[in-house]
């Protein structure tokens, strides 16, 4: 379970301050998928980043399975992410220079895996997302809704207890788009918990709950 | 900090980057890593080098690997005969060459200077006396000679004459060192030595870059021990030449055990180096480090720019690195391996070509300096040292811009945002 209370992050630009988030409180249980919707500068990738622990809001408290994060050193933090925590991001954020394979294991190996058992198990789960035949491509290689399915199987390959997704179908086309958030679905079903921004309200459908931001705030919340 | 986990992922971070950038890039950086060892390792060689190969002339062409030689207080080894059939008894010794010396003067012009008030065209000289043959063995004399012809063992008043005292190949032109004019093989001169004087002609011309022999005269020996009536066959020198292999301060130490030195100065090629040319090596290796270290310097700053372009450049990858929590030590680590595998790279292609082509070429054709023929000294102790620091100093230069650039903010790496 995650929970979100009171968060704010703003940002100083000189003498100006723009408050992005302005106190939200928000709370997932496991195993739930959440669509964070909004229109573009309403604080949803800002919100997601403050959650996933990439950035250090401003004040408030995560709470992820009742431990404050937020108040982790930065060291504890990227454990925190390499260990209960997976990502997908909207431009893949793929190494160049390793292959599909590589990219899914490096996780695993920084987990301490052996690199035999963290090659088995990023291959498992690039098979889980039909990429077995592409094992050994660079990235250059893939085609975007590939290069997003890699992204997809490293994000899960260590069996995170969140997997975030910043508008994951942004750079695909629309089959491309579909076989990821089937992914996705699937996940879901399998017991994942999903936390996904998105501005396409057909893939937001896949979600069970809709959160809107707008100005910061949470405005209103959808069940599906 | 440096974990084992931290290095494996350093380790294979590091590999993948490597393997998979430009090629030209990668050679481009190994090849001034090589420049670079060269610069450390080359430059200070041949300053050694330069006072190396004056000390291995001195030694090859005139001390040889042992010498004996009179004692400060006289011109002459006492019972010489006995010292000779004591060095004859060393089974270590291959050939050896006993000198007799006195000092004379030569005199060039006496046959054209009609006027008693002309300055007679004169020279001090030492005047040595050899057997030709035993010599060559030891000194191999012969190869000096640039006009004329070596001695033979039955050469009667016939002399080489060292270049130096003949104004033609004199190098200075200083009023307290005399030189023979117009003199050539052929030319006959007067030579005085203990006051007996004899007309000789000059068969040969010798020019080194060893002083001792380019300041000489020489002629066979019976001819100088007959001047200066040396009946008791007292010589002033013997260069001993050993079998390959043989250490020098054995032979000597055999030779004093046997009382030489009770009747000589008994010292190895070594012993008999002035002090000043201990303190020139010294010198010139010192000079050699600090234009070794301004490549040092080079170096590190190439690494430096190479390893911050290359950090700066994959700041976003860094920061991806960072947020699917990869430990920022590994990431440093991939940086420091990526630096030492460039060091690594052009020091060993350094070593190949230093040990496999540039020393053993320089052996064989040494530089002709003016005062010795420069040869490149490359101990591989001192080859090693060099190298270890050329490491420690690359693994520093890489990992300062590494640190610089995985210790910003992950997230405004991922974005681009500063």
């Amino acid at each position: 379970m995650i929970e979100v209370k009171n968060l704010k992050k703003s940002f100083k630009d000189g003498e100006s301050i723009t408050e992005v988030l302005k106190g939200i409180d928000f709370v997932a249980k496991s195993g739930e998928f959440v669509a964070i919707m909004g229109r573009s500068g309403a604080g949803k990738s800002t919100f997601l980043y403050q959650m996933s622990l990439l950035d250090e809001p401003t004040s408030g408290e995560i709470l992820i399975d009742g431990k404050n994060v937020s108040s982790l050193t930065v060291g504890e933090k990227t454990n925190f992410r390499l260990s209960d925590l997976g990502y997908v991001f909207q431009d893949y954020a793929l190494l160049p220079e390793m292959t599909a394979l590589e990219n899914v294991a490096l996780p695993l190996l920084m987990q301490g895996f052996s690199e035999k058992k963290a090659l088995e198990k990023a291959t498992e789960h690039l098979i889980l997302v039909g990429l077995g035949e592409r094992l050994k491509n660079l990235p250059s290689q893939l085609s975007g809704g590939e290069q997003q399915r890699v992204s997809v199987a490293r994000a899960i390959a260590h069996e995170p207890k969140i997997l975030f997704a910043d508008e994951p179908t942004a750079n695909l086309d629309n089959e491309s788009s579909r076989v990821i958030m089937n992914i996705l679905k699937e996940l879901h079903k399998e017991g994942q918990t999903i936390i996904m921004v998105t501005h396409e309200v057909e893939y937001s459908k896949f979600a069970e709950r809709i959160i809107h931001l707008d100005d910061g705030k949470i405005v209103s919340i959808d069940k599906n | 900090m440096f974990s084992s986990l931290n290095i494996r992922i350093g380790f294979f971070l590091a590999k993948r980057q490597i393997r998979r950038s430009n090629p030209w890039t990668t050679v481009l950086i190994i090849f001034v890593m090589f420049f670079t060892f060269l610069n450390l390792v080359v430059v200070s060689g041949i300053l050694v080098g330069l006072i190396q190969g004056a000390i291995d002339a001195v030694r090859t062409h005139y001390t040889s690997d042992v010498i004996i030689s009179s004692l400060n207080n006289k011109t002459y080894i006492e019972n010489s005969p006995e010292v000779l059939s004591i060095v004859k008894s060393i089974p270590e010794i291959e050939v050896f060459s006993a000198r007799y010396l006195d000092g004379g003067t030569l005199e060039a012009n006496y046959k054209t200077r009609t006027n008693e008030k002309e300055k007679p065209n004169t020279a001090v000289a030492s005047i040595t006396g050899i057997d030709p043959i035993a010599e060559n063995e030891v000194t191999n004399l012969s190869k000096f000679i640039v006009e004329g012809e070596y001695l033979a063992p039955g050469d009667y008043d016939q002399v080489l004459l060292g270049a130096y005292l003949d104004k033609k190949y004199l190098p200075i032109d200083s009023p307290g060192f005399s030189a023979l004019n117009n003199v050539e093989p052929g030319t006959k001169i007067r030579l005085k030595v203990h006051g007996v004087e004899r007309e000789v002609t000059i068969k040969g011309i010798i020019k080194a870059k060893v002083d001792e022999l380019s300041m000489r005269v020489f002629m066979v020996d019976s001819q100088l021990r007959s001047m200066i009536g040396r009946n008791d066959y007292n010589v002033a020198e013997i260069s001993i030449k050993l079998k390959p292999g043989t250490d020098p301060n054995i032979v000597r130490d055999i030779l004093k055990l046997n009382g030489v030195d009770k009747v000589a100065k008994v010292q190895t090629y070594a012993d008999a180096q002035p002090k000043f040319i201990k303190d020139m090596v010294d010198t010139f290796a010192l000079l050699g480090n600090m234009l070794s270290s301004i490549g040092l310097v080079v170096a590190s700053i190439t690494i430096f720019i190479v390893i911050f372009i290359n950090a700066i450049t994959r700041r976003k990858f860094i920061g991806i690195l960072k947020g699917i929590g990869i430990n920022e030590r590994a990431i440093e680590i991939s940086y420091i391996l990526q630096s030492f595998f460039y060091a690594f790279c052009g020091s060993l292609v350094g070593i190949i070509v230093l040990y496999a082509f540039l020393q053993p070429f320089m052996s064989a054709h040494p530089i002709d300096f003016p005062f010795s023929d420069g040869i490149l000294v490359a101990p591989i102790s001192g080859t090693i040292a060099r190298i270890a620091l050329l490491m420690i100093t690359t693994i520093v230069a890489g990992f300062i811009p590494a640190r610089l650039v995985v210790r910003k903010n992950t997230l405004d790496s991922i974005l681009g945002r500063n």
